[in-house]
């Protein structure tokens, strides 16, 4: 599969919305919208829903969604219905777009404490400095989608996620990219590939103690790509590594996991210096520089739940970090994280919500926002005729941590809303009601 | 047990009467009172009802549209003992240099300007008891603690709140004395330690009740023959000689610290709170405690209580629980979501939401909500006034504090939070927090929030203002 490391730029995402607009779409022309053709596998239609299509045309209400072939076929009011499709009448439920589950190693890791389970992390059990460095690692390559980690992610709304690597003892962690949650074998989605950078004190440790040499030592690698160093004895990079790392000094992206202001800053000039498309993973602080991420163009993918003093990187951690940094105009996505815990993106959201970020800007960090950080935003994130049928019907505000999700879909197919544990409730109540 | 040697220092500050009227009331006794008021005189809930006059000099707080509940209640907390920041230097929650440690006492470690304690009181949480992590067999004494701000920790300390012991259960002390290549390294070899460290504890209590006899005896026929040696009467010494009454006391045993707080729990002056994440280690422990005669009061991280809630509620155990925490390890890899709901569905059941976070401590509402939405999914529908009992009244219970706090009954100390909406909601807020009577926090006023030494100067303090 090949993969485009080019940040995305939102300009397709917007030709797409003008051509549905222009145009419209088979059935989407209400009352007297043309016979539709039959429906084919996966065909189905969500009447009266309250659509959430992260798009220009906003919330809309009381409105149908057909989905065909895996993508939305159309959007307006009593569409007909092709025939043998699915119909469910959402009675007024919100329909949201997938949902993205922020950084994690969903289908990579497994139980956290069994190394014999854990595929994120290759480490070189070396000091930084003595490394080879492998930006060439892809962590997509150890994607298992039978995990069963998949399904429990799956039946909360959540349709992809990012797959990072966990840096290990490494500086450069190596490259990430976006899967699909449906359980197909190839699941990575073209054009998402990122590498991932570890900086402030978590790479410093790496670097022999001092935040200080990994800046020389990215300077080094960063030489050794652009063939300014020969390749010899203390290279950080085999050949493929400098190939890689050169594709990404072309305009890739690159998400650098840092939490103190002064350390985001650095890795925005980096990344500026470098040519690449910087994004800020973790940033705790990130407030505090949210005008200069702004003027830079630079998106912050965080947790808004991270309050404390975690350590001396994060002493300004804040509730308010989400609020304040989209009133500086900076484009925010959301993440746990954690790989057992993608599943709780809403929780985050609702909560950015309680403390001062407006609601839609929440829904849209965890739906069209990180779509369009990943490059992935002409697809997935929105719902609109011509994208993935990658949509979830929720029992009430999707932001609520009352709220389940009724129905999901994935490229069209409904998920079955099944997974191991839910196989364990059932045993287990089954059992407790019967005595 | 000895004397308190490390008595609490707190005391309830005096403030006036407060009058919340209008609200929706959770009391956690399982009633849900709607615009109905709540009255605290003297620090004390003094009534809870409709259409109550406000005692005089009351502060009177319109809660129209609020929610009232009992102040919460985390029975698992490291802070203080793991604070933030997690520094080498501040890193005190495990004494892992022997498997058994009953003679440390956790509020030893405990730093009262970990920021963690005011964020968790902003989500409403007064009372928290602090424990000693899970490395070991048995890690040690817990502490109840009032969520206020304090410069030491006996200004924090639950006055007479029972003590705890943290044992714990499964993989963490297997692999941590395991990979010191000692016991126990094995499930086996954790049973063989708890026991044996009890039968220890029924020697040690045993030495000290042959003590405690012979020292009664003692004084009893010391007293029959008068004044005693202490009079110093030549004739009383020689008479007692003569009935073979020794002339000098009995000598008691040497104290053992780590045996005396296990003899405490023998006797039940401590309680057992136990890390205990599978269902039939959990059978296990209780088959242990018959055998000793002790009582676990909560299995703590019952990942799997779920798989036994009718034992736990028929042995009145309590189970201390996550919403959703699952498969960091193998003994969390059974987790479901309708844990708390299934748990709690037995009749005498005793549900509880932990935290074991410095960062879920601050929403064990929501946890609780989504604990609910799950359960009500699969028809076990728990109302809010049921839920917040997960929160309030039974880790009140297995605390041994029910008689004091966990609900608005009249006479309880009035330890309140004010939402400003449902609590079971994302979007819910702690707007004022009072214990015993007393405002902690109030969200209108950030400028009178607690705030750590630790964070003075620091350069996230404009972050607050």
């Amino acid at each position: 599969m090949t993969r485009s490391v080019l940040a995305d730029p939102m300009r397709s995402a917007l030709a797409c919305w003008v051509a549905m607009i222009a145009c419209g779409a088979p059935g989407f022309a209400g009352a007297a919208a043309p016979a539709a053709p039959p429906a084919g596998p996966g065909d189905f239609v969500v009447r009266d829903a309250t659509v959430y299509t992260e798009s220009p045309a906003g919330v809309l209400q009381h409105t149908d969604v057909w989905a065909h072939g895996g993508s939305i076929a159309g959007i307006g009011h009593a569409l007909a219905v092709p025939a043998g499709a699915e119909v469910i009448d959402a009675h007024g439920r919100p329909l949201t777009p997938g949902l993205f589950g922020g950084l994690s190693d969903v289908g990579i890791d497994e139980v956290s404490e069994e190394p014999d389970t854990l595929d994120s992390m290759q480490n070189a059990k070396a000091p930084a400095w003595d490394q080879q460095w492998r930006p060439e690692f892809d962590v997509t390559a150890a994607y298992n989608p039978r995990s069963v980690f998949v399904p429990v992610t799956r039946i909360e709304g959540v349709t992809w996620t990012v797959l990072a690597p966990s840096s290990g003892d490494a500086i450069i962690g190596g490259q990430g990219a976006a899967v699909t949650l449906d359980g197909r074998f190839g699941a990575v989605l073209d054009g998402s590939a990122s590498l991932f950078v570890q900086l402030g004190h978590d790479g410093a440790k790496r670097a022999g103690g001092t935040r200080a040499a990994e800046s020389m030592l990215l300077d080094q690698a960063i030489s050794e790509a652009r063939g300014h160093t020969p390749p010899g004895p203390g290279s950080l990079l085999h050949a493929a590594g400098r190939d890689t790392l050169a594709r990404y000094l072309g305009g890739g992206r690159v998400l650098f996991q840092v939490e103190r202001a002064a350390d985001i800053l650095r890795a925005v000039d980096f990344a500026r210096r470098n040519g690449m498309h910087p994004v800020i993973v973790g940033g705790d602080e990130a407030w505090v520089v949210a005008h200069e991420l702004a003027a830079a163009g630079v998106p912050v993918i965080l947790n808004p739940l991270d309050d404390l003093p975690e350590d001396f990187d994060r002493l300004a951690a804040t509730l308010d970090n989400a609020a304040r940094l989209h009133q500086a105009g900076v484009r925010i996505a959301f993440t746990s994280g954690d790989t057992q815990y993608a599943r709780i993106i809403r929780q985050l959201a609702g909560n950015a919500v309680a403390h001062g970020l407006p609601w839609d800007v929440a829904l849209a960090a965890i739906t069209s926002t990180p779509a369009d950080i990943f490059g992935v935003g002409t697809i997935r994130g929105r719902i609109a005729t011509g994208r993935s049928a990658d949509v979830v019907l929720w029992s009430g505000d999707p932001l609520e941590v009352t709220t389940l999700a009724d129905r999901v879909w994935i490229d069209g197919r409904a998920i079955e809303l099944r997974s191991r544990q839910t196989e364990l409730r059932d045993r287990y109540l089954g059992r407790l009601k019967s005595r | 047990m000895a004397n308190e040697p490390f008595p609490s220092t707190y005391r309830a500050p005096a403030s006036p009467p407060v009058a919340i009227i209008g609200a929706t009331v959770l009391t956690g006794t399982g009633a849900r009172l709607d615009d109905a008021d709540v009255l605290i005189v003297g620090g004390r809930i003094a009534a809870v009802g409709r259409g109550l006059d406000a005692p005089p000099g009351a502060r009177v707080i319109d809660a129209k549209g609020r929610w009232v509940t009992p102040g919460l209640i985390d029975i698992h907390s490291h802070l203080g003992v793991y604070p933030s920041p997690a520094m080498q230097g501040l890193s005190d929650g495990n004494e892992a240099t022997n498997p058994v440690t009953a003679n440390v006492w956790a509020e030893h470690s405990v730093w009262p300007e970990d920021p963690g304690f005011e964020t968790a009181l902003e989500g409403g949480v007064t009372t928290l008891q602090i424990l000693p992590g899970s490395a070991n067999l048995i890690g040690g004494r817990s502490v109840v603690l009032k969520n206020v701000a304090a410069v030491t920790y006996q200004a924090m300390k639950f006055p007479d709140a029972p003590y705890g012991l943290k044992m714990a259960c499964g993989e963490n002390p297997k692999r941590v004395y395991g990979e010191k290549n000692q016991a126990p390294s094995t499930r086996m070899g954790n049973v063989a330690g708890y026991r044996q460290a009890f039968a220890d504890a029924q020697d040690y209590a045993r030495q000290w009740d042959k003590y405690r006899g012979e020292l009664a005896d003692y004084e009893k026929k010391k007293a029959k023959h008068g004044d005693g040696s202490h009079a110093g009467g030549k004739g009383n010494d020689s008479g007692g000689k003569a009935e073979g009454i020794s002339s000098v006391p009995p000598v008691p045993p040497k104290r053992d610290l780590k045996l005396e707080t296990l003899a405490e729990v023998l006797n039940g002056h401590i309680r057992v709170h136990m890390h205990c994440y599978r269902s039939d280690e959990m059978a296990t422990m209780l088959d242990v405690a018959d055998e000793f005669g002790f009582k676990i009061v909560a299995f703590h991280h019952a990942v799997e209580a779920y798989k036994i809630a009718d034992r736990l509620a028929e042995h009145g155990v309590c189970a201390a629980m996550w919403a959703d925490w699952w498969g960091f390890k193998m003994e969390s890899f059974d987790g479901i979501q309708e844990n708390l709901p299934i748990v709690d569905f037995p009749e005498h059941s005793c549900a509880i939401v932990h935290s074991d976070s410095e960062n879920g401590i601050q929403r064990l509402n929501q946890e609780a909500a989504k604990a609910m939405a799950h359960g009500a999914r699969v028809g076990l529908n728990v109302a809010p006034e049921r839920a917040i009992r997960w929160l309030t009244a039974n880790p009140a219970k297995s605390l041994g504090l029910e008689d004091r706090i966990g609900t608005l009954a009249p006479g309880k100390g009035a330890d309140v939070v004010i939402w400003n909406r449902n609590p079971f909601s994302v979007y819910a807020l702690a707007d004022l927090v009072f214990i015993d009577g007393a405002p902690v926090f109030d969200r209108a006023h950030p400028a009178a929030r607690p705030r750590s030494d630790f964070l003075l100067g620091m350069p996230g303090a404009e972050a607050t203002q």
